[in-house]
Parts: structure tokens; C-alpha cells; sequence
């Protein structure tokens, strides 16, 4: 550690005004920041310092996701394995995941960081750290099969289009990891959609080759239910990838086809534990948010036509983004409301809508997504009007008690 | 040569540049996001456009004597609607299938906000000669966003260009695919924002105050 502090201290100069690499002082500042806690303090006013500053922030949040993106590489080892019918040891089944996600996360990262960096050394500004999460989200809200390239193109995109432009890290309007997903998702639908692309059935760097058995259907219990023709609603069988039957179990667990961070609930719930006990995700944004989605479904549910229609509550929950994007995704400080109360109507409304698109446009099997982009769009509304009515209600007192006198 | 001097050069190529209708008036915007997935209807569109607010702007700037204040906004309407009506029926007769890719846009541009802002800006206040430059200049303005944006989106939206294959079939093979987000309207309104940026990077004068 001592060696790598007196490293950084030699080759400062060279960075500083004056030194021959001046201008890569924002790359420098990153490393070093990013290795050591700065030792630069406020030098007018009173400020409160604690040890909270965003890359801790950011931190947490890759450490909530680790979870969920543990289980979700063995979940597509598992299902690669049962799709060329193969039997095959949990250790293999893991390693295969980390080796076909392994490139997403590291294309993610390099395109990403790679725009902020370039930005932030063109403006003069310190490299800001909002992309350590955007680039850890981005491969685990994708199908498992996405090629690299157009991970590439959309991590670009997104960085570029959802937050440059509005200024960097904390000015964006938009979640920039759905938006990159949103710009796949509307870019390249055979991708992004389908029964094709949740399973990967080709081998990773030459591990695990083999055919596909028969009656393999890649299909998310998502998708199988919303292409289920309205004879058989009523039965809730969700089926397996082999045909076999998917009990509430393998949900909960995320032995399910689909993208890598959304298939186990139970990971989510941990990094839901782990991001409400650090205090650096909202509870209320969580918790309305199913709120939300339980009011929804229960309402579709009454005046139920179709499969989907009647899916129970919990099936809305346990499948799909829903629960993913309800602690991950929707409790982005940035995009979300800020108010407490804000809050609270931001993740109903969230909720509401996911069930909505979910149910009511087959077109789009997963409505998490587009429910938290558009509510992003709402939010500062939101905050305007909880912060309009309390000035509001608090003029009404300060003039109730000036008449009084 | 006077044809061609101070006020008229500017009439004519102020548009192209320093004074876009689209990227610096931002007019015209529903038309270029709608017609500009191929870049062939982009095309025709812009030269009906620059035909009709040439012709427009000459008989408008004809009759801007006898015009009575009150109702000019009607008479401007009517005489652009007349040429609508011929760029439309000359379309059908010679570039059909182009009129039916165009559908309604090409009878909206009666509602076009550039021609009746020509009309009302310049056409009203300058000779024909004039309002003939100013009128192609902006036609060429608007039409040099569209064939941009077409372009663009032909290529990346369905790898061709004017209906031929120009991303060679080794490339699909490789596992590129056509971008069908190119296809949308957002796309459009994303790409014009992108010439804007551009544009403006250039020319500091056209920043707004922060």
C-alpha cells in the first residue's frame, strides 16, 4: 500500500499544472481517488463530512448485486446444461456462466468508462463514478445471448444520449442502464425478445458444445403465459425449458429462463437487505413499489379475461424484471423522486404501470422497463408538487397564526 | 451582377446555415421525423418543399400590395394549398410509388410551419426576386436536414440506400444486424438533436445562455 502511494505521489507532478501530462490530471484523479480517500477538505464554510461520499454509494450497490449476479451465472450454466442435456456438477455449471458473462460485464465496463473518462478529460472534470453501477447493470438486465457488439453500441449510446448530455453522473434524467437495454429492446427486438434468447446454447469459449435435446423451448414463464391461449386460463403451468414443470420454488431461486440478474428472487431480496440496511437504497421506493404492483394485479385480477389477466400476485412478482427493477433500478437516486413522500407515489405508480404494460400489451411480455423509464420522466413533477404543497401547507399555518395575533 | 448581392445572397443562403429552419428555428420538425426512414422520400420531399415555398413566397410577394391585412393569412392559405394540390398531382402521375410512401405529408405541407413563416416573415415585406432566393434557400435548408437524417437512417435502419443493399451480406453473416430503432421517429429526433449539437459546437454564437 505504502508502495503504491509513494508511486502515486512520484508521478503527480507530471499531472499537475505545468507537468508534461497535464492533460490526463482527470485520468490521474480517478486512479487516485479511486485507491486512496482524498485528502482535500472544504476550505470555506461549515460542512458536514462522513465517510458516505458516491463511490462508497456506488460500492454498496456492486456489492447488493454480487447476489444475484453469483446465482444468475450458475442459473445460465445450469440452463445451457439442461438444454444440451448434459449432466454436469454445480462448479461447472457456475464457471460456465462467469465465462459468457464475463465478456458483457468487461465490454460493458470499457465502453462506459472509456466515454467518461474521454468526457471528463475533454471538460476538465473530475471522472465521475455513476458508471461502476450502470456497467455492472447493464449485461445483467440483457438475455445472456446478446452479442457483444450491440452491448457496445447501446452501453455507448446510453452513456453518451441519457447522461453527457444532460451533464454526467446526478444530472441525468433517465436510468442509463435502461435506457440501454430500452435502446436493444427497440434497436434489435429478435435480440431482446423471444424464446431464442434467454438460454444460451452455444458453447463458451469452447466449453460445454453440444446439441440441443428435443422439445427444448427457451421461452420465459413470462413469455409462455402471454402467448397461452385463452382456453386454458385459469391453470397456472409454467414449464421448464425441457418441458419439465417450474414449481413457486425454482422461481424463488431463479432456476428460470432469463436475463442474468432478474431470475432469483432470493438474491434480490438479500441485496434488498443489504442496500435498506446501509440506508443507500429507499425502503419506500421498494416496498411501494409492490404495493403498486400488488394493487395492480389484484385489480386485473378481478375482472380477469385471459391468462394473463389472472396471473396471481405473486407470479408477477417472483417472474420477470419486476422484483429487479423494483430494488435496483427504480431506487436510482438519481432518476427517482427525492421526497420521502415522492417516494411513495413514484414506486406505486411504478408498480401500477409494470402490471399494466405487463398485462395489457402482449406485445411486451416485461413492463418493468418501460414503467420505470416513464416514471423517471415523472419524477421531478412529483417532487415539485410534494414540495409545492408543503410551502403550501405551511404558508396556511404561518397565516392561521399571524391572524390569531 | 446585382442578382446576387448583400440582401438576396443572405436571403438565399442564410438557411442553409446560420439560419436553418430546422436546426435554428426549429421548424418543420414533424415532417423531417416522418418522411425520413428512406432516404428517397426524404428527397422528393424536400424538393416539393422547396418548390412550393419558392412559388408560394413569388405570388404571395406578387400580391403583397393588394393583400387586405385582415384576411392574408387566408389568401396565404389558399395559394398554398393550389400549389399543394399541383406538387401532389404531379407526384401521382410521375412518382407514384413515392406519393404513396409520402401518404399525408405531402398534402401537409400546407400546415408546414416554414412555409407559412416565409410567407408571413419575408414573402410580405420583399419583392419576388427576393422572396423567389429566400424560398429556395429555406426549401434547400429543410431539405438538406432531411436527406441527412434519410440517409442515415436508410443506411443503419435497413442497410440500403435508395432501395439498393449497401452493408455487403458478409456483414449479416458476421451477426450484424439492421438497427430497427433507425426506423422509429425517436431515432429522427435523435439524429437532428445530433446535427444541432454539431451545428452549434461550431457556431458559439448560436449557444443560448446556460
Amino acid at each position: 500500500m505504502k508502495a503504491l502511494r509513494k508511486y502515486l505521489d512520484k508521478i503527480k507532478p507530471n499531472f499537475e499544472e505545468g507537468g508534461k501530462l497535464h492533460w490526463l490530471y482527470s485520468t490521474y484523479d480517478a486512479f487516485e481517488t479511486f485507491l486512496f480517500v482524498p485528502n482535500t477538505t472544504s476550505k470555506s464554510g461549515v460542512h458536514i463530512h462522513d465517510a458516505r461520499d458516491s463511490k462508497r454509494t456506488m460500492i454498496i450497490v456492486i456489492i447488493a448485486l454480487i447476489p444475484a449476479l453469483l446465482l444468475g451465472m450458475y442459473n445460465v450454466g445450469l440452463q445451457h446444461y439442461m438444454s444440451i442435456g448434459v449432466e454436469a456438477g454445480w462448479l461447472t455449471k457456475f464457471f460456465y456462466g462467469l465465462l459468457a458473462l464475463l465478456p458483457q460485464i468487461i465490454v460493458s465496463y470499457v465502453v462506459g468508462l472509456g466515454i467518461e473518462f474521454a468526457v471528463a478529460q475533454v471538460k476538465k472534470e473530475e471522472v465521475a463514478e455513476g458508471f461502476l453501477v450502470s456497467g455492472m447493470l447493464i449485461p445483467m438486465i440483457l438475455p445472456i445471448d446478446t452479442p457483444l457488439w450491440m452491448i457496445a453500441v447501446a452501453t455507448a449510446f446510453a452513456v453518451v444520449f441519457a447522461k453527457e448530455v444532460f451533464g454526467g453522473t446526478g444530472y441525468n434524467i433517465f436510468n442509463v442502464a435502461l435506457i440501454a437495454r430500452a435502446f436493444l429492446f427497440f434497436s434489435y427486438p429478435s435480440k431482446m425478445s423471444g424464446a431464442e434468447v434467454w438460454v444460451r446454447t452455444r458453447a463458451s469459449f469452447g466449453m460445454g458444445g453440444g446439441n440441443v435435446v428435443d422439445g427444448f423451448s427457451g421461452a420465459t414463464p413470462l413469455g409462455q403465459i402471454a402467448t397461452t391461449d385463452a382456453a386454458s386460463f385459469g391453470e397456472f403451468t409454467f414449464h421448464g425449458i425441457t418441458g419439465q414443470s417450474l414449481s413457486i420454488a425454482d422461481m424463488f431461486w431463479g432456476f428460470i429462463p432469463g436475463s442474468v440478474g432478474e431470475v432469483s428472487t432470493i438474491a434480490i431480496l438479500i441485496g434488498a437487505v443489504i442496500l435498506i440496511a446501509t440506508g443507500v437504497g429507499s425502503w419506500r421506493t421498494m416496498l411501494s413499489v409492490f404495493i403498486g404492483g400488488g394493487v395492480g394485479a389484484l385489480l386485473v385480477n378481478a375482472f380477469a379475461q385471459n391468462a394473463l389477466m389472472g396471473m396471481p400476485v405473486y407470479y408477477h412478482f417472483l417472474l420477470g424484471g419486476f422484483a429487479f427493477g423494483a430494488v435496483f433500478m427504480a431506487t436510482d437516486p438519481v432518476t427517482s423522486a427525492r421526497t420521502l413522500k415522492g417516494q411513495w407515489i413514484y414506486g406505486f405508480l411504478i408498480g401500477i404501470m409494470a402490471i399494466t404494460i405487463r398485462v395489457f400489451n402482449p406485445g411486451y411480455p416485461e413492463g418493468m422497463m418501460l414503467a420505470i423509464l416513464l416514471m423517471n420522466a415523472f419524477a421531478p413533477l412529483i417532487d415539485f408538487y410534494v414540495v409545492d404543497a408543503n410551502i403550501k401547507r405551511r404558508m396556511k399555518r404561518a397565516s392561521a397564526v399571524k391572524t390569531e395575533q | 451582377m446585382a442578382l446576387l448581392s448583400g440582401k438576396t445572397k443572405e436571403a438565399l443562403l442564410g438557411p442553409l446555415n446560420k439560419n436553418n429552419p430546422v436546426i435554428v428555428q426549429v421548424l418543420g420538425i414533424c415532417s423531417a421525423l416522418a418522411v425520413t426512414s428512406k432516404l428517397e422520400p426524404a428527397i422528393v420531399m424536400a424538393i416539393a418543399v422547396t418548390v412550393v415555398t419558392a412559388l408560394g413566397n413569388v405570388v404571395i410577394s406578387l400580391l403583397r400590395k393588394t393583400i387586405p391585412n385582415r384576411i392574408r393569412i387566408i389568401v396565404q392559405l389558399v395559394v398554398v394549398a393550389a400549389l399543394v394540390t399541383i406538387v401532389s398531382e404531379v407526384l401521382k402521375a410521375y412518382a407514384y410509388d413515392v406519393n404513396k410512401q409520402l401518404s399525408v405529408y405531402v398534402g401537409l405541407i400546407v400546415t408546414n410551419c416554414i412555409l407559412m413563416g416565409r410567407l408571413e416573415a419575408f414573402a410580405l415585406g420583399n419583392g419576388p426576386w427576393a422572396s423567389f432566393l429566400d424560398g429556395i434557400g429555406n426549401g434547400i435548408g429543410y431539405g438538406w436536414i432531411l436527406v441527412a437524417v434519410g440517409f442515415v437512417r436508410e443506411i443503419f435502419g435497413s442497410g440500403t440506400l435508395f432501395g439498393h443493399k449497401i452493408i455487403p451480406q458478409s456483414f449479416y453473416d458476421m451477426g450484424y444486424e439492421n438497427n430497427g430503432f433507425m426506423m422509429l421517429a425517436p431515432m429522427a429526433l435523435i439524429l437532428v438533436a445530433i446535427i444541432i449539437w454539431i451545428h452549434r459546437t461550431k457556431n458559439k454564437e448560436l449557444q443560448e445562455e446556460a
